[in-house]
């Protein structure tokens, strides 16, 4: 019959449409946390900046370096200059200078500067995953919108620097992982 | 030489017919035949209409500098299913002149536009060879291994600037005119009209039938796109309107082009891997698997039994949330203005959850290695995969189908639209929904299985009228056959390791070439690649389905309303990030 298959398209849209106020009048306190999930039925989005969704680990936005702080309270960074992550990046968007002992001249393993252009990175991830000190790591800090551009967005050594704990906070899988290699290797061979 | 072991018969076969004209090709880590310019046109009947060779699947060049010489590489098909037969011609660089196979297999008119953009080969006897990609005017051919792009650093990447030594460059500040943009002073852009536009109008204008009959009939050209909501992108159709008829139409690509390719050239093996995701956006983990697949065959590594598994369900998973998208946006083109395209949405939204827990990015997500994937699927992510597949996919599907199929709207303006007859569509090298719809039941993943696809049950869907209604439902019908295909990998997915070896970030790739494809969501998405033992590849050809597609467009249109043209690129479903590279 003409219109029938209409009527059916219609009636779905309507299904759609109600089943939001369903959902929010029968589903009580979690019906708002649903949406945007598997069991979402109806309006599907939420408001954002007011909810946001929550991040999985994995997320990735750019990378950052890790840290821990001395007994001076100096950072101590996990970059030992080997420039694999600048080998490795697609985009070549890292740079490194070695640093180098003053009196000898011969190079150390820690970088004097690194830049990161994070108009150049695609946050494709290649440097963490290649890094074998764990020293480069990817943010989830997502909110990176700035009034400027141009030399702003190459970050220095110190604008990249995050702590270890805050690693530890966003990754607590990974992290808990390669504590343990960390561990497994520190031990001394019986 | 011809009874080497393991050589396809047919090229047994053309040595045979051939003695003169045809070698086999002697370079280790080569294979295919090596045919004699004046000889290519003969070769290539032979091979359509006494072997059954009707797929033309890829036209493309290798550029040999420092020697004197350009290799045209042509690789053929069977629809019927079989292996590939590798042709090659040699010419050399100044002057490279070639006659067009076009004739032939129309599917090779933008492959071999694209080959006379990159690499300056001219076709005798094309019938349009223009420029594809780069504008009418472009300095130099760019492909070529001698040309350098603006702002030149270094021919190959890691560039050595960035380690030790720490410098990095922008090329904004390399660039004479920052910010400011200028021209000479006795130019004036209001009136510029740039030589390539005219050489598209001219070609709609002899289109223009003879005058015959008592009325004078006013001919339109009317340009859709660039910038256009049904293009999907930009993209751009000149048509030749007489009243609301198309009598031609012309698409213009290359707006989004970035030369995929020498890009790819520069980076080493794995650098590559993320710019895949960046070709066909809409189906990045489909790019990485066609990409992972041919590094592997140079390679020689097989990635383990679980990898397989991971990559088949994110395969499938691209394959459901591509197709969703593609049907709403179809709608959209219909003028059912998001409604279905954000009930499309929806569902994607899913898998792309399930991807960025995986990968860490919805879209982009760099996840396949060679020999592998980066990382395991995470507990509760196979959990909500099983979820997603099992319960909530199935019942959408249906809503969908329930919604759209049986719509007179939908059908009135689908059906019969855009008729592709099985013949066309194999000549125009289409592949995907576009191929199954025309009758073609063509499916690599049957045809020529990779990964676990041989282990799998599932069928091939293909309808018979090769419209838009039946794409459509091509669509519809291969994401129920996907759903089975997930669940059957949930149910059997072992345990184990993820990667044969450690990953390395520099691959030693031997020697020798490669051409790797899947199924992609659009069709046959492959990737040729040469080696020659560095540590960047010396070609990567991607051949994007979007881009291959579209040669039949012109063929879809021409006879339709204006109206219709929109319909049929939705149908299409081009990605324009895949078509202009």
């Amino acid at each position: 019959m003409n219109g029938l298959g209409l009527v059916k398209g219609l009636a779905l849209t309507f299904k759609h449409f109600f089943s939001t106020y369903v959902a929010d009048i029968f589903g009580g306190k979690n019906s708002i946390r649903r949406r945007g999930t598997i069991d979402a039925d109806g309006l599907f989005t939420i408001q954002y900046p007011e909810e946001s969704v929550v991040i999985p680990e994995e997320f990735r936005v750019i990378p950052f370096l890790v840290y821990t702080l001395g007994e001076d309270g100096q950072r101590k960074y996990r970059c030992t200059a080997c420039g694999i992550c600048s080998k490795v990046c697609p985009t070549q968007c890292i740079w490194i200078t070695r640093m180098k002992d003053p009196e000898t001249g011969k190079p150390i393993t820690s970088s004097q500067e690194f830049y990161i252009d994070v108009d150049k990175c695609m946050n494709c991830g290649t440097c963490a995953e290649f890094c074998p000190f764990d020293a480069i790591k990817m943010d989830h800090d997502y909110r990176i919108a700035s009034y400027t551009r141009g030399e702003t967005h190459i970050y220095p050594k110190p604008q990249l620097g995050k702590p270890l704990e805050y690693y530890a906070k966003i990754r607590p899988l990974n992290y808990a992982v390669e504590e343990a290699e960390r561990a497994a290797k520190a031990q001394p061979r019986q | 030489m011809t009874d080497q072991p393991g050589l396809d018969p047919t090229y047994s076969d053309l040595l045979n017919e051939f003695p003169q004209a045809v070698e086999l090709e002697a370079r280790p880590g080569f294979t295919g035949v090596v045919v004699l310019t004046s000889a290519l046109i003969d070769v290539m009947t032979y091979l359509r209409d006494r072997k059954g060779y009707d797929y033309l699947s890829s036209v493309t060049a290798v550029d040999d500098f420092p020697e004197d010489k350009l290799e045209i590489v042509y690789l053929l098909f069977k629809t019927t299913g079989g292996g590939i037969i590798e042709l090659k011609v040699f010419t050399q660089r100044d002057e490279p002149v070639v006659p067009s196979i076009t004739p032939l297999y129309q599917g090779a008119e933008f492959q071999e536009r694209e080959v006379w953009d990159l690499y300056g080969v001219k076709f005798t006897g094309h019938p349009d060879l223009r420029r594809l990609l780069l504008w009418e005017g472009f300095s130099g051919h760019p492909l070529r291994k001698d040309w350098k792009e603006p702002f030149y650093e270094e021919e190959v990447k890691p560039f050595k600037t960035r380690w030790p030594e720490g410098k990095g460059v922008r090329s904004e500040n390399l660039n004479p005119f920052k910010d400011n943009v200028q021209y000479p002073r006795d130019f004036d852009p209001n009136t510029y009209e740039p030589d390539a536009d005219r050489s598209v109008y001219k070609l709609l204008e002899s289109q223009i039938p003879a005058e015959t009959g008592d009325f004078k009939v006013d001919h339109l050209v009317v340009n859709i796109g660039p910038q256009h909501p049904s293009t999907h992108g930009v993209f751009r159709m000149a048509a030749l309107l007489e009243g609301e008829k198309v009598l031609a139409l012309k698409p213009v690509i290359g707006y989004l082009h970035r030369n995929h390719e020498k890009i790819g050239e520069r980076n080493t093996f794995v650098q590559n891997m993320p710019f895949t995701d960046r070709m066909d956006y809409l189906s990045s983990m489909s790019n990485n698997f066609g990409y992972a697949i041919t590094v592997e065959k140079l390679l020689g590594v097989k990635p383990p039994e679980r990898a397989e598994y991971l990559r088949v369900m994110m395969a499938e998973l691209t394959r459901i949330a591509s197709h969703t998208m593609a049907i709403g946006f179809l709608l959209n083109d219909l003028g059912a203005f998001f409604t279905p395209s954000l009930y499309a949405l929806e569902e994607r939204e899913l898998i792309l959850d399930i991807f960025e827990s995986v990968a860490g990015s919805r879209m982009m997500c760099n996840y396949f290695r060679f020999g592998g994937v980066v990382r395991d699927i995470p507990e509760e992510t196979l959990k909500s995969v099983k979820k997603l597949v099992e319960d909530r996919l199935p019942r959408k599907v249906d809503d969908l189908d329930r919604y759209l199929t049986d719509n007179e709207i939908v059908r009135v303006r689908c059906e019969g639209i855009g008729v592709l007859t099985a013949e066309e569509a194999i000549a125009y090298s289409a592949s995907g929904p576009i191929l199954r719809a025309s009758g073609v039941p063509y499916d690599i993943r049957k045809v020529d299985p990779y990964s676990i696809y041989d282990r799998l049950e599932f069928d091939v869907c293909y309808r018979q009228h090769g419209d838009v209604y039946d794409r459509y439902l091509v669509r519809l019908d291969e994401i129920r056959q996907s759903l089975r295909i997930l669940k059957q990998v949930i149910n059997q997915i072992p345990e184990g390791p993820i990667m044969t070896g450690k990953v390395q970030y520099m691959v030693k790739v031997p020697a020798g070439e490669a051409y790797g494809r899947v199924e992609g969501p659009r069709g046959e998405l492959g990737f040729y690649v040469v080696s020659d033992g560095k540590p960047n590849p010396k070609r990567y050809h991607v051949r994007a389905p979007s881009m291959i597609n579209t040669t039949s467009l012109e063929k879809m249109c021409v006879g339709g309303k204006i109206a219709d043209a929109v319909t049929i690129l939705g149908a299409v479903d081009v990605v324009l990030g895949e078509v202009d590279r």
